[in-house]
């Protein structure tokens, strides 16, 4: 995948500038940045449902999937884990076994969505994205609102998918460890590029406060229930 | 046929695709704008009165009309929605007070659909099954998007198109609700069987069957009562439903 010259404004307000980078197959690129500097805006991009100018080229026949980093009306809707797979006509048989890849047994079929731990949520989140048998996978916080013991969970998980079926994984987050753990390279992103390479060699301290310490506008560090992003 | 039997079937069928539609509603917090909508409707609904022909005809326009203001005033200015819709339904109610005659005044606030005729009655259940139909073939998708409209575009939905799709069957349940309930209560017969049925469901199949059917009895026992009691059957259909949803929250799980 290849973007170029990727610029997105929102009335008027420029939230990404002069974004350039590659991605080759089989990678795991981590986007880290603070909250508001366009990371999730970025992905969306990606995806093509906001406005952009510049160049997002994919691969010919490449599927994207795209696990959100949270859906805070699905509880309006009383939904069973079976219902939400069938809203993409995601027949009984291959949810269960996507259930399965995901680590959560049949019993998760008929539970309610409003139901299930965050950690698990969020399994069923990326499981859906895997529905459309996806090459690459947008993920957006993979961790954000999750409790420990369901960190854990989604860790392995996407270390599991990484291997098995050598999914092109790019994330977005703020959080430093699950770069250091999970991805093969890293952008520094706060509007514009700050860093780009191997999390070992180009996250250094100075690039870390660099990234976090510059100016950004709208800064709110909050993982409320209901919050929209 | 006799004319009981024509409103009671004219009544259900409204009553089910009301019910129906306003499942979906519910999620996506648009329950309410079919209020404003049946209060804006009175002007149409008085000229329909006045001249005799079909209130619903009279109705669609005006709602039309609505939907239209609602959608350019939250893409054009940064106010919440409710502050139009109250600048909305109260100039409607307050155009249809210059000229609604004071004795159909009945009719127009809170329906009349004990005296519908023949092919009023035909048109309105033909519009209805369309009704159910088309929300029953959007249903997943709008689901979806209610869930997450960034969700489903990442899944190639064309949201626009069934965000336009959904608006206009709201404006037709709005049209064809103001013959049972008047300008008055149309928030009520697609709000309440939702609720009711939220109560209760365990699951997307058991909430779409149960506020149809919340829809349907609500409709089926207030006109009941009217023939009993003489009473109006749009204010005892919507008491009927507020009843059934008091019941819900003892049953709540």
């Amino acid at each position: 995948m290849r973007v170029k010259d990727l610029n997105v404004k929102f009335d008027g307000e420029d939230v990404i500038i002069d974004l350039s980078f590659n991605v080759d197959e089989g990678e795991v690129l981590a986007i880290l940045g603070p909250n508001g500097a366009g990371k999730t805006t970025l992905l969306k991009a990606l995806l093509g449902i906001v406005p952009y100018e510049g160049v997002v080229e994919w691969r010919e026949g490449v599927k994207v999937g795209y696990v959100p980093q949270r859906l805070p009306f699905i509880k309006d809707v009383p939904l069973s884990v079976k219902e939400f797979f069938q809203l993409e006509k995601v027949s009984e048989s291959e949810t269960k076994e996507i259930l399965r890849s995901i680590g959560l047994g049949e019993e998760f079929l008929g539970k309610k969505i409003g139901d299930l731990s965050s950690g698990q949520f969020q399994r069923i989140l990326i499981g859906w994205a895997l529905a459309s048998d996806p090459n690459v996978l947008l993920f957006d916080e993979p961790l954000a609102g999750i409790d420990i013991g369901g960190q854990e969970s989604v860790y392995n998980l996407l270390e599991r998918l990484k291997e098995e079926k050598n999914l092109t994984i790019l994330f977005v987050t703020h959080e430093l460890s699950i770069v250091y753990r999970l991805a093969d390279r890293v952008l520094c992103l706060n509007k514009k590029m700050l860093c780009s390479g191997a999390p070992k060699e180009k996250l250094t301290p100075e690039a870390i406060s660099n990234l976090y310490a510059s100016p950004v506008k709208f800064y709110q560090h909050k993982h409320e229930e209901g919050e929209l992003s | 046929m006799s004319q009981f039997l024509l409103s009671l079937l004219s009544g259900i069928f409204i009553g089910g695709a009301a019910g129906f539609l306003g499942s979906l509603m519910l999620p996506k917090r648009m329950s309410l704008v079919a209020g404003p909508l049946g209060h804006l409707a009175l002007p149409g609904i008085a000229l329909a009165l006045i001249y005799g022909f079909d209130i619903s005809l009279g109705a669609f326009p005006l709602v039309i009309l609505g939907i239209v203001l609602i959608w350019l005033f939250e893409r054009r200015t940064k106010l919440p929605a409710e502050a139009l819709t109250a600048v909305v339904f109260a100039t409607g109610v307050a155009i249809a007070f210059f000229f609604l005659p004071i004795e159909q005044a009945e009719a127009a606030l809170v329906g009349d659909i004990s005296s519908i005729q023949i092919n009023d009655a035909v048109f309105s259940i033909a519009l209805c099954v369309l009704v159910f139909f088309v929300v029953e073939i959007i249903y997943s998708k709008m689901t979806l998007i209610n869930i997450s409209e960034d969700l489903a575009k990442s899944q190639k939905i064309n949201v626009g198109k069934y965000n336009l799709v959904y608006l206009l069957l709201i404006a037709l349940i709005v049209a064809l609700g103001v013959k049972v309930v008047g300008g008055l209560l149309t928030a009520a017969i697609v709000a309440i069987p939702a609720v009711t049925s939220r109560n209760l469901a365990k699951s997307l199949a058991q909430y779409k069957f149960l506020a149809l059917s919340f829809g349907i009895l609500s409709s089926a026992i207030g006109i009941f009562l009217s023939k009993l009691t003489l009473l109006p059957a749009g204010p005892l259909i919507i008491v009927s439903s507020a009843f059934l949803f008091v019941l819900s929250m003892i049953f709540k799980r």
